[in-house]
């Protein structure tokens, strides 16, 4: 590091790696769709929803680095704490329910207030929930906060799948978690209301129609744009607010922390605080991408929505992109999702627009008979295959590169760059320093 | 390390029980199942004074610092530092009092830079506190008190001349770089007691001399070290007041002529070289 490699620098440098990653993920879906004749709107519509998911993955992979890159906090319970964010927004933001209306018997209503308070409990709730499960296992060796956080998020499916907290009475509302059958984002959450609703948004979806000369309005693929517009803004919020915490003071003691936690206390260092803060803090984040989850992927929401496998997926893309480097968590992020995640299906599309696949054999027993009904079988069964090859990258990744696409690079932990003084600085030559 | 609001000022004040004992130790005890690792050990260490902790294995030094520390609690006894009881605090606790230790088996912060290891170290940093280093305003009086901790960092390299190694990982260091790092890191709490497990094991008799030299620099400075060593030369050599730990212990005490010939502790090192 020279002097003049300023922190702004290091910035240019992060975002064009970023935007780098994007563009080539983009590049190759248009390539292979236009390769294959997918139409215009197709391809088009792929690549927002590509990048509305993205955009989710990179904001639950930076705050998991934030736990685990940073701290060191093996958190493996992340749906659970995206599930209390989207439960408590919802629950709080949803309109009540006129108990004398016929609706009544059928619908559960929430408080009715604002949404942007529903994120806000949302976030809260996560938070809360961090610090109740981080406080006991915090004083324990790592791997059980480990436990702890995964069983805790499987606590908090089955209490949303419970009967008993379907319907219960809050302020004399008639509010629930909708066992099964979960519940319906049933108002305008923000996004509509402060862009759709407008007048120039109409004068917007016109001009892409147009410019986009393709069959069929443009309209829900617009809607989807912007509001993947909104959340690589808040995907933006979350870098910007990591990149302070970790160059700081306070992030250089989660790093010691990560490093050696009894080096940190030995230097009066009151370690558990810090994790706990880190942890909150973390889980107060994933609380409210389960919150944008609810609103803008499920609509409605319900218990099988949140699985552990989600867990998964986000150390996946955390793996992927370098724990400990929020530029790598986005990157992760992108790259799994663009590739290992979406990837594989838009293949198949892409595939079966160039070639007709023969009809694939009833069970896998039929499908090992040779190598043609082997690709049928694995075509249609793409959705499971892709799986089987995320191991496999994990895998040749772990040998090739263990600490991901930039895990090996340094992000200092401080808030002025630690640059040599001038007066400062001997040679290696007058160093008596070196032991046998 | 020239400058005067960094030592501690010693010798002119008396502490709160009347005495100049920064550290007095009182019939502590610890247990492990049923074995007696330290057995009522009493002592206490001068202001300003180079003391060594000696033994042979299993002596109980090493959970006699443990105790001391916090990084173990005490069974009995009580350990009490510039007239404050602090049996049973935590470490970090402890170590705000000023009083810190390094470890036998140097614990670099791998992952992080010789800078990084340094800048962490001192206390009361107002980024430390989440809101502080996030919230705009506020962040430029943490980055202010950050260029000053550099400033110190570059100060403290200097003076342990591993300089050169500033941007380095500490995970890249040799042994004895590490142990000179180590040393380093714990000055940067600017304490006023530090308390050396084994500084120098694993070190080559060049460096040895080197560490022993910034130690007595600094104690004239007005630090008080607390030196735990297995090796009664360097000990002999170094300290001005020896403490002998056997079983558990205090066995002996006194300057180091003395505990030469003190028929005892050869007994309680029969087979070693004394």
């Amino acid at each position: 590091m020279t002097e003049s490699n300023t922190l702004g620098d290091l910035w240019e440098y992060d975002v064009t790696k970023i935007l780098a990653t994007f563009l080539a993920i983009y590049a190759g879906y248009v390539v292979m769709g236009l390769i294959s004749g997918l139409p215009t709107r197709g391809i088009v519509a792929t690549l927002v929803q590509l990048t509305l998911l993205i955009a989710l993955y990179a904001m639950l992979t930076l705050a998991l680095n934030l736990q685990w890159g940073y701290t060191g906090l093996f958190n493996i319970g992340i749906v659970g704490f995206m599930a209390v964010g989207a439960y408590t927004m919802l629950m709080v933001s949803k309109p009540p329910v006129d108990p004398s209306s016929a609706a009544a018997a059928s619908q559960i209503g929430g408080l009715g207030l604002p949404v942007i308070v529903g994120i806000l409990a949302g976030v809260i709730a996560a938070a809360l929930l961090g610090f109740v499960v981080a406080l006991p296992a915090l004083r324990l060796r790592a791997d059980y906060l480990a436990i702890t956080t995964i069983a805790m998020s499987e606590i908090v499916r089955f209490i949303f799948l419970s009967s008993s907290f379907q319907e219960f009475s809050v302020f004399g509302n008639k509010i629930g978690t909708g066992g099964g059958r979960g519940l319906i984002v049933n108002f305008e959450e923000p996004i509509s209301r402060i862009f759709f609703d407008t007048g120039a948004y109409e004068g917007l979806v016109t001009a892409v129609n147009e410019a986009m000369g393709v069959q069929g309005t443009m309209a829900p693929v617009v809607d989807t744009a912007v509001i993947s517009v909104v959340l690589l803004v808040v995907v933006a919020g979350y870098f910007w607010l990591f990149k302070r915490t970790g160059e700081s003071p306070f992030g250089r003691v989660l790093k010691a922390i990560r490093e050696d936690e009894d080096v940190a206390r030995a230097l009066g260092k009151n370690t558990n605080r810090f994790k706990i803060k880190s942890f909150m803090l973390g889980c107060a984040l994933m609380g409210l991408a389960g919150a944008f989850y609810a609103m803008y992927f499920l609509g409605a929401v319900n218990p099988t929505a949140f699985k552990p496998q989600f867990t998964f997926f986000v150390w996946v893309a955390l793996i992927i992109g370098g724990s400990g480097s929020n530029t790598g968590s986005v990157i992760g992020s992108a790259i799994f999702v663009g590739v290992l995640f979406q990837g594989p299906l838009y293949m198949k599309n892409v595939v079966e627009a160039l070639f007709t696949v023969a009809s694939a054999p009833p069970s896998f027993a039929h499908a090992l008979s040779g190598i043609g009904p082997f690709i049928a079988y694995m075509f249609e069964n793409i959705s499971h295959f892709r799986i089987i090859a995320l191991g496999i990258v994990l895998i040749v990744l772990m040998k090739r590169r263990p600490d991901g696409i930039m895990g090996h690079r340094k992000e200092t932990a401080a808030s002025i760059p630690l640059i040599k003084l001038s007066g400062y600085g001997r040679d290696a030559a007058a160093d008596g320093g070196d032991a046998e | 390390m020239t400058t005067a609001e960094q030592s501690p000022d010693i010798g002119s004040e008396v502490d709160s029980n009347g005495n100049g004992h920064p550290l007095v130790v009182d019939g502590l005890e610890k247990h492990f199942g049923g074995i007696t690792a330290v057995d009522g050990a009493t002592f206490h260490v001068e202001r300003g004074s180079l003391t060594g902790l000696i033994g042979p294995n299993g002596a109980g030094k090493s959970t006699t610092f443990n105790l001391i520390t916090g990084f173990h609690e005490p069974d009995a006894g009580s350990v009490t530092f510039n007239g404050q009881d602090v049996t049973g605090w935590t470490p970090f606790e402890i170590a705000n009092q000023g009083m810190v230790r390094t470890f036998q088996i140097a614990r670099e912060l791998g992952e992080m830079t010789v800078l990084e290891n340094l800048m962490l170290a001192p206390q009361n940093q107002r980024g430390e506190e989440l809101w502080r280093s996030v919230t705009p305003g506020e962040r430029g009086q943490v980055k202010k008190q950050e260029e000053a901790l550099l400033e110190r960092s570059w100060e403290m390299l200097d003076f342990f001349e591993i300089d050169h190694l500033w941007d380095e990982y500490a995970k890249n260091l040799s042994g004895g770089q590490r142990k000179l790092l180590e040393m380093a890191r714990v000055l940067m709490t600017d304490p006023e007691m530090v308390l050396l497990d084994e500084p120098l094991a694993g070190v080559n008799p060049t460096l040895e001399k080197k560490l022993m030299k910034h130690v007595h620099q600094l104690r004239e400075e007005g630090y008080t070290f607390l030196l735990v060593e297995h090796d009664m030369d360097i000990i002999m050599e170094n300290c001005g007041h020896v403490i002998v730990m056997h079983q558990g212990s205090v066995l002996a005490e006194g300057e180091p002529a003395d505990i030469k010939a003190n028929d005892q502790v050869i007994d309680a090192y029969l087979g070693e070289d004394i």
